[in-house]
């Protein structure tokens, strides 16, 4: 019984690890079909942003959503700059995302050194079944699921929303019902990106803050999003709770480094199988 | 002279005119000739550039011809070099693990080729995901520090790599081995080996198809090919191509890390291509040789990261000169001896 509530309690921390990190993917390459290889780095500025703000004496609940809007920021900064002139050149995107990706680590690195930097969050233990579990690891749970239910209920029952998905369906056709689709393609880049910020601070008091840190994220962010499939959302929840409970059980059963290997046989086996993805089946849609 | 350039186009399935044999010849003897004005030091540097610009060839063959941008050069590349490492250690002969650094990145090549290619994912779901696995493989091999990973006598040592990789010995006397200038030539020779065979390849039937898939895939499919084959075939002979390439970069710095999985080597491909240029096969050759030194130069001059400036260089050819420099600069030249022949002031 023990043993099952940890189990639990590490397949659910590793799903909301893949929720937090997929989940602005999610938004920016699934989407938008913008195929972003900066956004583990997005999640590295997000960590700093919140490493810088606790510095200046924000209580960490709110360097977090600080943390989210000033990567927020940046992210529109870079679709102004770069993305907007490489909207339908996939391959061009991946390309110019991936200098940024070199950039922003070459930037960081000098500014910052290389070293890593914690944010120490002391909320404790909880005893769950006997053992001891991080505190700040439920509040992460507890995060991802907000953050995912949020953006949820965003895009599926607000006005904006629905220009949005209208705007990535057929966006000639919300040009001429009279919406700025520029304009929308920022702001939904700059959301996907404040996703990501605020995903990046929430790691930052288990995972510290390093300059490459983005190299350990994007891997599985990709995978999560690649095997969802057309419906962004449902399909990282889905491809999340999977690989999610790949990763804890092996992770916990073996080493995290055999988790990770799991998780990509795993997906390799999925891609032949469900060339589309797990929603692929489903009609088109959120 | 448009003759001269027309010969470094992308082929339309013909066979090199007489310009581009004379300018192999030319090139390759120049090359074979450069270590008589060269000191070790320098001739060791030009070596590397040599060694990875086989890494540049297969990425632009795949790329540039077939149309499918695979990171997963960088995974051959690096298993390559940790089979030869690995089964050079442990035999002490040296013929079988080079070509087993050649057939084993082939057969992963080959493996992955089955579920990715065979799977009809989307192009750039092929390059996503031959990014995640050289990513995971990075970090796997990363991870075998301990005592306990150990491929017959020889440990893997994680993060630290695998010192002292045995030199090449000459296959029919295992006394003699391979010497620096001798590294030279043989990687020189590969190269060129492997630029014409490109060449000559995308020449014949196999070839043309292959172009025809870049072009279109569906129409070539509609005419009765299936398309699968001919790339999964491109893929694992590119796939080979890569496992060469990291195999000399064992026998050039007798040493094996897993950065040659890494992310940072996968970018340094395909900066090499995009800057020399993925329509032609000189290109990236070009760009190996022109990259390796700026960075090297970064190094000495202490401006602090490299990896800004490449990113920054990335960006800039990603957003303005999209065709690369053998490219853009070709088509310079040839306007300029096309204007000049207009004028009636020059010409052939």
């Amino acid at each position: 019984m023990d043993t099952l509530l940890v189990y639990a309690y590490q397949v659910a921390f590793s799903f909301s690890i893949f929720i937090l990190i997929s989940l602005g993917l999610a938004v920016i390459f699934g989407m938008m079909k913008v195929i972003n290889l900066a956004q583990g780095e997005f999640i590295m500025l997000g960590a700093y942003a919140c490493v810088v703000c606790t510095a200046f004496g924000l209580p960490l609940w709110l360097a977090v959503p600080a943390a989210g809007l000033i990567v927020g920021l940046i992210g529109i900064a870079v679709e102004r700059t770069v993305i907007r002139f490489l909207y339908g050149r996939v391959l061009d995107t991946l390309l110019a995302t991936w200098g940024l990706n070199l950039l922003l680590v070459g930037l960081v690195t000098t500014l910052a050194g290389p070293q890593s930097q914690s944010v120490p969050a002391d909320l404790g233990g909880v005893s769950l079944g006997g053992l001891q579990v991080p505190a700040y690891g439920l509040v992460m749970i507890g995060g991802a699921l907000a953050m995912l239910v949020g953006t949820y209920a965003l895009w599926r029952f607000t006005n904006l929303g629905l220009i949005v998905r209208g705007t990535m369906q057929n966006p000639e056709m919300a040009r001429a019902l009279g919406t700025n689709t520029s304009m929308i393609y920022m702001l939904t880049f700059g959301f996907g990106s404040a996703l990501t910020g605020l995903a990046g601070a929430l790691l930052v008091p288990l995972f510290g803050a390093s300059p490459t840190m983005g190299l350990f994220y994007i891997a599985k962010a990709f995978i999560a999003v690649i095997s969802g499939g057309p419906w962004p959302l449902l399909g990282t929840l889905s491809a999340s709770g999977l690989y999610g409970s790949i990763d804890g059980i092996v992770s916990f059963a073996f080493s995290s480094v055999l988790g990770e290997i799991a998780v990509l046989l795993v997906a390799i086996f999925m891609l032949r199988l469900l060339p589309q993805g797990i929603t692929g089946r489903l009609r088109k849609g959120l | 002279m448009g003759r001269l350039f027309s010969d470094f186009r992308r082929p339309a399935g013909e066979r090199p005119g007489p310009v581009w044999w004379s300018f192999v010849v030319v090139a390759t003897a120049v090359l074979l000739g450069l270590p008589l004005t060269l000191d070790l030091a320098q001739l060791l540097d030009l070596s590397v550039v040599f060694v990875l610009a086989l890494l540049a060839l297969s990425m632009s063959f795949l790329w540039g011809y077939v149309g499918i941008l695979s990171f997963g050069q960088t995974a051959f590349f690096g298993l390559g070099g940790y089979v030869y490492a690995v089964a050079a250690m442990n035999w002490g002969d040296t013929t079988l693990p080079f070509l087993l650094g050649i057939v084993i990145p082939l057969a992963f090549a080959a493996l992955l080729g089955v579920f990715m290619v065979y799977g009809k994912i989307s192009d750039i779901y092929f390059s996503v995901m031959t990014l995640v696995i050289t990513l995971i493989l990075n970090k796997a091999m990363r991870a075998t520090s301990g005592d306990q990973y150990v491929v017959g006598d020889v440990r893997l040592n994680g993060q630290n790599g695998i010192p002292g990789v045995p030199p090449l010995q000459v296959p029919w006397d295992s006394s003699v081995t391979l010497f620096i200038d001798h590294v030279y030539y043989l990687s020189v020779a590969l190269v060129v080996l492997v630029y014409v065979g490109l060449r000559l390849l995308l020449t014949t039937s196999f070839g043309r198809i292959l172009v025809g898939i870049r072009e279109n895939e569906r129409r070539i499919e509609l005419l009765g090919y299936d398309a699968r084959r001919y790339k999964f075939a491109a893929f694992a002979l590119s796939g080979g191509i890569a496992g060469l390439s990291g195999t000399m970069f064992a026998i050039w710095g007798n040493f094996v890390a897993p950065e040659m999985f890494g992310l940072g080597q996968a970018a340094e491909v395909i900066i090499w291509v995009i800057v020399g240029g993925k329509s032609t096969l000189i290109g990236p050759i070009v760009g190996t040789g022109v990259i390796q030194y700026l960075t090297s130069w970064l190094g000495t001059q202490g401006v602090g990261q490299v990896t800004l400036v490449l990113g920054a260089i990335l960006i800039v050819f990603v957003l303005a000169f999209k065709d690369g420099l053998v490219p853009t600069l070709g088509a310079a030249i040839a306007r300029v001896f096309a204007g000049r022949r207009e004028s009636g002031g020059g010409g052939q």
